[in-house]
């Protein structure tokens, strides 16, 4: 299982001597001194565990769930066929897991009743208001969340690369205009500047990841900013300007690679923030339509069931604690994640 | 230090006009008539469309536009809210105490258990307290404030409602809303005139402690809620800060004086420790504003949050854009609470 052995190299790795040889073994990536640093801190590995679980879980979702009927149809599958979808030999098994189709984001529904359903053989975690299958809802809920979270970070990433880069190379009025402009956006509480954005562009998922692109970006600039500019005054640099290097070829070859420490602890914390982001986009009910997949609306049908029946308040419980514990691990994760790499990447603790 | 105030001022308007800028630019997405909302005072202007685009020469370019509407917005009209159905500046002044009253009281648990817990962790390092404070730092921070308070309902509102409602004639009882039924019935009937619209201002003036206390324990579950987070971003912060301070030269040398160990902790090394504290309470007042929003739709709590919210929803563009404008005021004002306090703390900055 991959699960067994990345435990197993995460839990050895320091004892044993690496693959390259005793020789190599002090310039081997693997005992480089972030890696090392890495790998001994308890919570980095618990991070990454969370991170990994949530990989496997939103790649294998097609897997791991009942498919519904539309879903079943669009993928060409009938009732009977439907445990294709397991099958590693066959296509759809592929298929799904790539690219499934629109349909399948869609949560089957147990019934249209507004009252929950406790956990139950073929509803595991329950149905929650309107009859909608939590663990469906969840599971499929992690692509979604991967979705947004990664096309959100790597566009806020690029938009941040040139922002940053171009205020850090040129400095001068350039900088003074662009930093001032990315001050105005950090100022700007970013759920409100999200809200506005999904609200003026329609409530549709692809605008709530671009309004939180739009949100984002500023964190990437202002570290890449000042990241070019710690580089710009290194001997290397000033050398490959004299030598006549041209202003990209020395962006991307000398000062992009400097870069990549600070970036990666930005965006493995952005990760957690931004699907934080769109779940309250979603659970106020500016996110994709009633019934997609998605966090944030599974904790929004909780709040039908605040109050259980009469004399039995908890009836409903699970209706809010699945959903909200998801959301809470997986942001809990990219934060584990985002300060170990901050530790490890930190030259202090050298 | 007033060449220093007299500096961020300036640096206000500039903030201020690149956000009004930003919200027509963003209003530009709109057609002219959903834009013409954004003027419209009455049912009656709302009723003839047409007749507003053209006196705000909403088909004209940008720059006019921009010009029209800043003059509107300067004059107090910032058009008719379809969500609360009045104009959204009266609106705003009425829904404003309330989320001010809430935003401001959050503040005490944000800053006190922040720092206080902050420097007990940094004093205590890796001891039971400190572990504590770290996991609440972690744990707190990554906590969705919506899960958090939809979790505390769930608990204190359902789970505990009953024996809450038997104990002490329901004194304690944790509900939604801002005042239980009874006084909004006073308040309806004008048995409760509201002076100031702080609730728990009003009834001191009013002389009803019975209404002070339900205001008050209406207040407890949102307060937690939107405290969370930044008391957590805060703790993190005076420890990591704390930590630093006690370790530089000027700490020991208080020590090896022999200064009893509580000034030298609190007197030497706290105050220097938070001046980090305070640059972030710059970024207190933006996760308070987010906060808000969510905090009072979970809690149906009649501040300008759940307004927005409702507005948002309802395509209510003239209350979006109201809010949008309120936040960069707020945003702009909290800055300059934050830069004066800085300087009042750093003598760096004082005679710099």
């Amino acid at each position: 299982m991959g699960l067994a052995s990345h435990g197993h190299d995460l839990g050895s790795g320091g004892m044993q001597a690496p693959i390259g040889g005793p020789d190599r073994a002090d310039t081997s990536w693997w005992q480089s001194k972030p890696v090392r640093r890495f790998r001994r801190n308890p919570l980095a590995i618990v991070g990454a565990l969370i991170v990994f679980v949530f990989v496997i879980v939103a790649t294998f979702a097609p897997q791991m769930s009942e498919l519904g009927r539309t879903c079943l149809r669009d993928l060409g599958l009938t009732a009977v066929t439907a445990s294709d979808v397991r099958d590693p030999t066959k296509a759809v098994f592929w298929r799904s897991i790539v690219a499934p189709p629109a349909t399948c984001y869609t949560i089957p529904r147990a019934s249209f009743s507004p009252i929950p359903e406790a956990p139950s053989e073929s509803y595991r975690l329950g149905t929650t208001s309107g009859g909608y299958d939590i663990f469906y809802g969840l599971l499929w809920g992690s692509r979604t969340a991967f979705r947004i979270g990664l096309i959100v970070v790597s566009v806020s990433l690029l938009f941040g690369l040139l922002i940053g880069g171009l205020a850090g190379y040129f400095g001068g009025w350039i900088d003074d205009v662009l930093m001032r402009f990315t001050d105005m956006v950090i100022a700007f509480p970013s759920l409100v500047l999200a809200i506005v954005i999904v609200t003026l562009l329609g409530q549709t998922l692809t605008n709530v990841i671009v309004a939180i692109a739009l949100v984002a970006w500023p964190n990437y600039a202002r570290v890449i900013r000042s990241e070019i500019l710690t580089v710009k005054e290194l001997t290397y640099v000033e050398s490959a300007r004299a030598l006549g290097g041209r202003h990209f070829r020395i962006f991307i070859q000398h000062v992009l690679p400097n870069t990549i420490a600070s970036m990666i602890v930005v965006a493995s914390l952005d990760m957690g923030s931004v699907v934080l982001t769109a779940a309250a986009l979603s659970f106020l009910g500016l996110g994709p339509p009633v019934g997609y997949a998605d966090w944030g609306q599974m904790v929004n049908f909780a709040r039908d069931w605040i109050l259980g029946p009469p004399g039995q308040p908890l009836a409903y419980w699970f209706t809010s604690f699945y959903p909200g514990i998801t959301i809470l691990v997986f942001v809990l994760g990219w934060n584990l994640l985002g300060d170990a790499f901050r530790d490890a990447f930190d030259p202090r603790n050298a | 230090m007033f060449a220093y105030i007299v500096r961020r001022l300036l640096f206000m308007p500039v903030v201020f006009l690149g956000v009004t800028l930003m919200v027509v630019l963003l209003l530009q997405l709109l057609s002219p008539a959903q834009r013409a909302a954004a003027f419209v005072r009455s049912d009656a202007q709302l009723r003839n469309l047409d007749a507003i685009i053209v006196q705000y020469g909403l088909d004209q370019p940008f720059h006019v536009q921009y010009v029209n509407w800043m003059r509107e917005a300067a004059q107090g009209n910032l058009g008719y809210s379809t969500a609360s159905s009045e104009p959204v500046m009266d609106t705003i002044r009425k829904r404003f105490p309330a989320s001010a009253e809430l935003a401001l009281i959050s503040l005490i648990p944000v800053l006190g258990l922040g720092i206080w817990l902050g420097t007990l962790a940094a004093l205590n390092r890796d001891k039971a307290i400190d572990q504590f404070a770290r996991v609440f730092a972690i744990v707190g921070w990554s906590l969705p404030n919506f899960v958090l308070a939809i979790w505390l309902l769930v608990i204190f509102y359902g789970a505990l409602g009953e024996p809450l409602r038997e104990f002490a004639g329901g004194a304690f009882r944790l509900e939604p809303g801002r005042v239980s039924t009874s006084v909004n019935i006073e308040i309806a009937n004008g048995n409760f005139p509201l002076h100031t619209r702080f609730m728990l201002i009003d009834s001191i003036i009013n002389g009803r402690w019975d209404v002070f206390w339900d205001a008050l324990r209406h207040l407890v579950l949102p307060v937690i809620t939107l405290a969370a987070t930044s008391s957590a971003l805060i703790m993190r912060v005076m420890r990591s800060s704390m930590l630093e301070t006690l370790s530089q030269d000027y700490v020991r040398t208080a020590r090896a004086k022999g200064l009893p160990t509580a000034t030298v902790h609190y007197k030497h090394a706290r105050r220097n420790a938070l001046i980090p504290v305070i640059t972030l309470s710059g970024f207190t007042v933006i996760f308070l504003m987010n906060g808000v929003v969510i905090t009072e739709t979970v809690f149906n709590y009649p501040g300008l949050g759940r307004w927005f919210a409702t507005a948002a929803v309802n395509l209510d563009y003239p209350a979006v854009m109201g809010f949008t404008l309120l936040t960069a005021f707020i945003v702009v004002v909290g800055n300059l609470v934050v830069d004066i306090l800085y300087a009042l703390i750093d003598p760096r900055i004082r005679y710099g």
